[in-house]
């Protein structure tokens, strides 16, 4: 069985700026997948390709085992992208928006599915509003599901909470799980890495049209041993053989040391007992997804 | 509308254009009847007395079908033009962009919606001006042929013009220096032969003369040249400007980068 998205030595140019270098990745079906990148790593470029809306200069994508490009059909029906620009057309209201998105799909007998997306959504009692009556929020709701119109196995979310209420923000993730739990691959660009720590499986991390790092996000934080040790002493000063340790200066007498290795509290420890000060406050903060995507990037 | 796309796709973006235009009526089919009425209106009551055109036609019965088929071609341009201009600009283009469309059916459905408007505002200065004065019409079928070339020929320089405008300047200077000049130079409030020759000739460039000329020889069967010569020229033109089009959409020219 193929995978739900194969990306095999996809390079893309835009005059001089080479937007993609040779990306090949795959996404097995049913994975909630994370796709990071700071601005300008070619997120979108290649969320394009894959849904037809840019060609590829070289290489090969399919999805679910369609090709973009020859068997484009089947690829785009298998396919569902949440845009990242809130897009909409002024002339018609969100049932009308959903009808003629899933027309375009072949669906015609389509409206307990699209009552059901809108119920889901929150959009039923907004259902006959023009798109130019709702507010950011609402719109980007009426995105995803323009997205999910025509039940596509694999849904692209390229940045779908930029800007979004925490509310809205909840929602959606909480349908988009039971989306994924409904056995749809999800694939999410997003800046809030906490929500792609939270919710996603896998991690492909972009930098300047390349992909330098590629694991399950398990993977990623175990591999990133930047742990800190937050103190604070009873009196006195951190002796100097710690100070090398400290990752910012000292904040309302709370010192923030940098560990290589768990194994090295004991020793900051041994420290502080050798020089006899007495700790009041201590906590160990473990590396989140954002301090290995900024690591990441830092490198190379 | 539980059954909402009986043809797929392209039905469904044909009916999307039609409802689309079809909202603002006012604006894409009263308004460029009644613009045609006032021209009717004016140029009758300045010229009546002093020009005939041709034996026994009375020149505000001349100018009707030069007037409903000017503001059919300007309005089957306008359709799929305006419509593709605002749909890139917004970026609501992608919502086609995105399912399985071919780019016959984007053609054709873009296409046919800008007949069925150019229809519509041609039958509404028809209707209108049939208040005021008395049009025969000789011949049904070369009306009827040349309202639908020229609609089509039209609507699909609309696409091209909507595909490669990236702002609305450049769209209004497409219309504005190419569609409306030839408009207007093609014979819709006189004959040709009463031009000096070398504009005759000049004339004889013009695809917009054929499709006058031809559609008001259904009417009056009278014309310039030879009606058959008329539709050979415009169903050429069309199907040369067609297949150009398909090209263009096929490559995704400006469309897909």
């Amino acid at each position: 069985m193929p995978p739900a998205i194969e990306i095999r030595g996809v390079s893309k140019a835009y005059g001089s700026v080479r937007a993609l270098d040779g990306i090949t990745l795959d996404i097995l079906r049913g994975e909630f997948f994370a796709l990071l990148g700071p601005n300008g790593a070619g997120k979108t470029t290649l969320i394009s390709i894959l849904a037809g809306l840019a060609r590829a200069d070289s290489g090969i994508l399919r999805v679910m085992g369609h090709d973009v490009v020859i068997d484009y059909r089947d690829a785009r029906r298998s396919l569902g992208v949440v845009p990242q620009e809130l897009v909409f057309d002024p002339f018609f209201t969100v049932r009308e928006t959903l009808q003629f998105q899933s027309g375009y799909f072949g669906l015609g007998r389509n409206n307990d599915w699209i009552d059901e997306v809108m119920a889901r959504l929150d959009l039923s009692d907004r259902a006959d509003f023009n798109m130019r009556a709702l507010s950011g929020g609402m719109k980007r709701r009426v995105l995803v599901a323009q997205a999910l119109v025509h039940k596509p196995p694999v849904i692209i979310l390229d940045e779908p909470t930029a800007g979004v209420d925490v509310e809205l923000r909840q929602g959606l993730w909480q349908f988009i799980r039971q989306l994924n739990g409904d056995g749809h691959t999800i694939v999410l660009t997003t800046h809030y890495l906490d929500e792609a720590e939270a919710l996603c499986s896998r991690v492909g991390m972009l930098k300047q049209g390349k992909l330098v790092a590629l694991d399950s996000t398990h993977n990623l934080l175990k591999g990133y041993t930047g742990a800190h040790l937050r103190l604070r002493l009873a009196h006195g000063s951190l002796p100097d053989s710690l100070k090398p340790m400290t990752a910012t200066p000292p904040t309302n007498g709370e010192y923030l040391l940098a560990l290589r290795d768990y194994a090295e509290v004991e020793a900051v420890l041994a420290e502080l007992r050798k020089s006899n000060l007495t700790v009041v406050f201590m906590e160990l903060e473990q590396p989140d997804l954002e301090e290995v995507f900024v690591e990441i990037m830092r490198q190379d | 509308m539980e059954s909402f796309a009986p043809m797929g796709a392209f039905g469904t973006l044909f009916r999307k254009e039609i409802t689309r235009f079809w909202k603002v009526s006012f604006q894409t089919v009263l308004a460029p009847v009644l613009t045609a009425l006032l021209y009717l209106l004016i140029f009758s009551h300045v010229l009546e007395e002093h020009v005939q055109v041709y034996p026994g036609v009375r020149y505000t019965a001349f100018l009707v079908p030069g007037l409903a088929m000017m503001s059919l071609l300007q309005n089957s341009f306008a359709n799929s033009s305006s419509s593709l201009i605002q749909s890139k600009i917004t970026g609501n283009i992608i919502f086609v962009l995105l399912p399985p469309i071919s780019h016959f059916e984007f053609f054709s459905a873009y296409v046919l919606a800008s007949v069925v408007r150019g229809l519509m505002v041609g039958f509404g200065v028809f209707v209108i001006t049939a208040i005021f004065v008395h049009v025969p019409m000789v011949n049904v079928p070369w009306v009827l042929a040349f309202a639908l070339l020229g609609s089509g020929l039209l609507g699909t320089l609309g696409i091209v013009a909507g595909i490669w405008a990236e702002k609305f300047d450049q769209l209004a200077a497409f219309q504005n220096f190419i569609i409306v000049p030839l408009t207007f130079l093609s014979g819709v409030f006189y004959s040709i032969h009463s031009l000096p020759v070398f504009w005759q000739d000049v004339s004889h460039f013009n695809p917009f003369f054929y499709m006058i000329d031809g559609f008001r020889y259904g009417f009056f069967g009278v014309s310039d040249v030879s009606p058959l010569l008329s539709a050979s020229i415009v169903g050429g033109c069309l199907l040369a400007l067609s297949f150009g089009t398909l090209s263009l959409l096929k490559r995704g020219y400006k469309l897909r980068h």
